[in-house]
């Protein structure tokens, strides 16, 4: 008898990832429609960790602010400050003495290669390389001592002020720091020897998620994930702030575009940023740490410590005790090169002791929007793959 | 290319469109009228001597009181080619609160746009996806206008998904351990 052939029938399911999924770095939704295990359509939701920053931001003063963008990006915090501080800088046409500048670019770098360091545990960790997340905690836990060390804080760091910086760094900090800008390359190489030739995780990341240069600039990528695609884009380099400008650093691109080389990307501004942290170390300035004429909660320099004491407990009046007129009305946009790539403040003000309209460009918030152009058409098993390489943080993407 | 020589070409090429041209710490900015944003935006996307490839930011703004028409939609925009900026802002009014879409042109504008109607209210026109996405589907109102409380009790008007909380939470109360 000869065996009767049914047409087997193919219907698309819908599978929900997330929001609660130890993949996707925080509380990230997916809706997948699936074909066999081919992605069809990928919809991102998010918004869970929305908390309104742009709308606080707006009913508490200039410095009062700051805090509020330690909750962006929580892993990497110094740069959140720098890039605020810097914004509202800008806006007042005051800058920062040298030394503040120099702690600053040192504090950023210090982020940078914490955050990199979070990368590329839990990426690993997630397309099954268990073993580098326990090596490279390591490391960051000895750059978390350090900022701890500095200003009392692990995460939430609140150190870069309007003006400068809140407190100087001591003997004991710079080296312990140089200390580590000696062994941390070794470090990088250990990785490396991890799961640079290994060849499930060649294959895991080898030609997926491919994005090509002219659709991550029109998506507006920017970072390690732009620069992965081949295009030169590195706000440090373009429009130097802090002491950028006095360091000498190379900005690694890729080629391909796919999930090695912003793998690869990112190992080598671990170095980089290891020899900026170095120089700034080489070169550090002696002075104040805060400018004359900073709006700081820190008491300014040459404030007349009588006046300061005289005057009512009201913030405003001890934030802003110099008689000079601090509040220009107009408008800026300002961004650094943050871990993730652009973070940019735009900030609106109408002559008041508050931000008229606080705006926070974040990276991730447009990176989770491209992740249906790199996941669509591929399987399900490099969705998780592709979450990772855009390197995203929650609290960043919905403010 | 100086961005204030831009900004005046600008207002050669589409001169009922530019209303002014502000400079502000080197940041220029040009408000424009709504009506044409799209050629505008594709003329500084596809002239060679331009050539805004990239959409650095895109947000809304609202000067409740403050001046007429009451909304703002701001371009941020950025050349990798040429590493020049300036900044569109195009003016919407509170009864014709809509502006067409740039998503033709900046395919990242998609979210930006669908942050902006989320917290502002401003429609955009020929949006491919035009939902909210920070608030819930059933979210009322546009957080980010000025006339939007910051803290208040809502009462009636409480979002029904906080209230479905607090009244879990309640009901949950008899398992406390005292």
């Amino acid at each position: 008898m000869p065996l009767e052939t049914t047409e087997s029938k193919t219907t698309e399911m819908t599978v929900n990832l997330g929001p609660q999924h130890p993949a996707t770095h925080g509380v990230l939704r997916l809706v997948l429609d699936l074909n066999g295990e081919t992605v069809v359509k990928c919809t991102p939701h998010v918004g869970y960790l929305h908390r309104g920053i742009e709308k606080i931001g707006e009913t508490k003063t200039y410095t009062a602010a700051l805090p509020l963008t330690d909750r962006l990006d929580y892993v990497s915090s110094m740069t959140n400050n720098v890039a605020y501080s810097l914004a509202v800088e800008r806006l007042f046409g005051i800058e920062a003495p040298p030394r503040a500048k120099y702690i600053r670019t040192i504090m950023s770098e210090m982020s940078r290669i914490s955050s990199h360091i979070l990368w590329i545990a839990t990426h690993a960790l997630d397309i099954g390389a268990m073993t580098v997340f326990l090596y490279s905690f390591r490391e960051r836990e000895k750059l978390l001592d350090l900022f701890e060390m500095t200003c009392g804080a692990r995460l939430t760091v609140a150190y870069p002020r309007i003006g400068g910086v809140r407190c100087d760094v001591g003997p004991e900090f710079l080296r312990q720091l140089r200390d580590f800008t000696d062994e941390f390359p070794r470090r990088v190489r250990e990785y490396e020897t991890l799961i640079d030739q290994n060849r499930i995780w060649l294959q895991r990341t080898k030609g997926i998620g491919f994005l090509s240069a002219e659709d991550a600039i029109n998506w507006g990528v920017t970072g390690p994930t732009l620069r992965g695609s081949g295009p030169c884009y590195d706000v440090r380099k373009d429009r130097p702030y802090d002491a950028y400008a006095d360091v000498d650093f190379d900005v690694p691109v890729g080629a391909a575009g796919d999930l090695y080389d912003r793998y690869r990307c990112r190992m080598e501004e671990l170095l980089q940023s290891n020899r900026i942290i170095r120089q700034c170390l080489d070169k550090l300035p002696d002075g104040p740490i805060l400018a004359p004429d900073a709006p700081d909660l820190a008491l300014p320099y040459d404030a007349p410590k009588k006046k300061i004491f005289e005057t009512s407990l009201d913030h405003a009046s001890i934030a802003f005790s110099h008689e000079r007129d601090f509040f220009p009305a107009g408008e800026i946009y300002s961004a650094i090169e943050a871990p993730k790539g652009e973070l940019g403040f735009y900030i609106i003000s109408d002559g008041n002791t508050r931000p008229y309209r606080m705006r926070v460009r974040s990276p991730s918030f447009i990176h989770v929007s491209v992740l249906p152009k790199l996941c669509e058409g591929h399987l399900v098993a490099d969705v998780i793959a592709n979450i990772g390489t855009i390197d995203v943080v929650l609290g960043e993407c919905d403010r | 290319m100086d961005p204030m020589e831009i900004a005046l070409q600008l207002q050669t090429a589409f001169p009922d469109e530019v209303r002014k041209i502000d400079e502000f710490r080197g940041q220029v900015s040009v408000t424009v009228r709504k009506n044409r944003i799209r050629d505008i935006m594709s003329r500084l996307w596809a002239e060679p001597e331009y050539y805004f490839d990239f959409l650095e930011d895109l947000c809304g703004a609202d000067y409740l009181g403050k001046k007429e028409p009451r909304f703002e939609v701001v371009y941020n925009l950025h050349s990798m080619k040429h590493s020049h900026k300036i900044r569109i802002r195009a003016e919407v009014s509170e009864t014709d609160c809509f502006i067409d879409s740039v998503t033709t042109v900046w395919a990242g504008a998609n979210w930006h746009e669908r942050e902006c109607y989320d917290l502002f209210g401003i429609q955009f026109i020929g949006h491919p996806d035009h939902r909210r996405i920070l608030l819930p589907e059933d979210w009322e109102g546009h957080p980010l206008r000025k006339d939007y409380p910051v803290k208040s009790d809502l009462g009636e008007h409480e979002w029904p998904g906080f209230k479905a909380v607090v009244e879990t939470s309640k009901r949950n109360r008899r398992y406390e351990v005292r």
